[in-house]
């Protein structure tokens, strides 16, 4: 039995073989494989775009879901312990798909499990869903995923994608440049993660000048709590902002990927661009949620 | 002079004397051993001079003899330390501590958004030496911390 609960749970191969996967999904999405299944969404903290993608990528397998949407829904608002939940739950499906706002939860709910766990988000540490369906859309728009140059805008010191992400890209050979305004550099830990590795880095403080050298360009939104000064704030998210005027002398492969929700960060003007592929790669989720499913299914 | 020292902390007959504690981690050491907790007859000098440490601790502690796994904790706080087992007032053997590859339910993660602040689990770190220093990963929020921010957890 296997659980999916941070990305380092993959090995190159296993995250090849679920990027396989989510391809033959993507080429035929309606397989119901799974129709003797029950998934369990438990949903501590709220989400949209990851519960529905999960929700369909259940349905198109032919799987029945069961759950729930928010921690208000739960007898935890009276007081049950999250190990019963768990328990509980464990006892109805086949599978679970966790988030919650605390971090470690989903490694703690695949420790209380007696079936497959998946983190749908876990805090700010991990969210290994997001990162397969990013690396997914990176292989799919670049025919490969080794010896990019990825530059990744934004939140770089608490964004679970980014770190995430690194993490899964570094068994590909990458470069990184690294965006973001001193406050939210990437942490240490992580320049250390990569050291180790011998994966050549850049740090920057603005975004204008980094984005013609560059294959992927992943930016994330910087959140105004972050900031104890509010003027700081608006300096910071005008030098992290894209536009299309800036979308010049780039590189004819550039594509441009965001873990969505946007808020100001790419602005509207860039979304007609043909480098403009987030929208794209939120679809791209459900194939890749699919192949996770089937892939920890089988184990 | 080390006549001088036996009189400071005076020899035992049978036991164990662990030695090189950095002068400051005394307490946390009987902390991690639960020593506080037993009957055990309990010598121990602080603040001592030391070539290798400049100044530290020592404790010698009666009739007790300590299991690998269960001593090696200390080197958490206390990596240099070394273990004298003594039988008849001699030294038989000498023992330095190894740092576990795995700590479960000794250190608090300081991450206070991690599971183990919240609900009644086990904490449980994966340690990792680095150049400078020990430095242990949470388990379950895979947040990292450092010797100086170490939190052990109460044994009371």
């Amino acid at each position: 039995m296997r659980s999916l609960i941070s990305i380092n749970d993959f090995n190159k191969e296993e995250m090849l073989q679920v990027l396989d996967l989510a391809a033959e999904y993507e080429a035929n999405p309606n397989r119901p494989i799974f129709k003797d299944k029950l998934i369990a969404l438990t949903f501590f903290e709220p989400s949209t775009r990851t519960r529905l993608s999960f929700e369909t990528a259940a349905t198109r397998l032919g799987a029945r879901f069961v759950g729930f949407a928010s921690l208000s829904h739960t007898s935890i608002a009276k007081g049950e312990s999250l190990k019963d939940t768990i328990k509980m739950v464990s006892n109805y499906a086949d599978m679970i798909v966790i988030r919650h706002h605390l971090d470690g939860t989903a490694r703690y709910a695949s420790e209380i499990a007696g079936c497959p766990v998946i983190n749908a988000g876990d805090g700010a540490n991990q969210h290994p869903t997001q990162t397969l369906l990013d690396m997914y859309s990176i292989r799919k728009t670049q025919k490969t995923l080794e010896n990019l140059s990825i530059t990744i805008v934004g939140d770089l010191k608490y964004g679970r994608t980014v770190h995430s992400l690194l993490q899964a890209m570094s068994h590909f050979n990458p470069k990184f440049h690294f965006v973001s305004c001193p406050d939210l550099e990437i942490p240490q830990e992580y320049k250390n993660f990569l050291d180790a590795r011998n994966i050549p880095y850049t740090q920057h403080h603005k975004l204008e000048g980094q984005i013609q050298d560059t294959d992927i360009l992943y930016i994330t939104r910087v959140q105004q709590e972050r900031f104890q000064d509010p003027m700081e704030y608006e300096r910071v998210k005008n030098l992290m902002r894209l536009d299309a005027s800036m979308l010049t002398n780039t590189r004819p492969n550039l594509r441009i990927l965001h873990p969505l929700p946007r808020v100001n960060e790419i602005a509207i003007d860039v979304d007609d661009r043909p480098e403009a592929y987030y929208f794209e790669q939120a679809k791209n989720g459900v194939y890749t949620r699919m192949g996770i499913i089937t892939y920890l299914m089988n184990q | 002079m080390i006549a001088k020292k036996q009189l400071l902390v005076s020899a035992i007959k049978n036991g164990t004397v662990i030695d090189r504690i950095p002068a400051g981690e005394l307490f946390h050491v009987i902390e991690i051993l639960g020593l506080a907790k037993g009957n055990y007859q309990m010598t121990f000098g602080a603040n001592l001079k030391s070539k290798v440490l400049g100044s530290k601790s020592l404790i010698k502690i009666t009739d007790k003899f300590f299991e690998e796994d269960d001593v090696n904790l200390i080197a958490l706080v206390a990596p240099d330390a070394v273990l004298n087992i003594i039988k008849e007032y001699q030294v038989v053997e000498k023992r330095k501590v190894i740092i576990p590859s795995e700590i479960r339910g000794l250190v608090r993660c300081p991450n206070p958004k991690c599971i183990t602040n919240h609900e009644p689990v086990r904490t449980r770190f994966n340690t990792v030496v680095m150049l400078d220093g020990l430095v242990l990963k949470c388990h379950y929020c895979e947040k990292e911390t450092n010797q100086k921010n170490l939190q052990i957890i109460s044994s009371n």
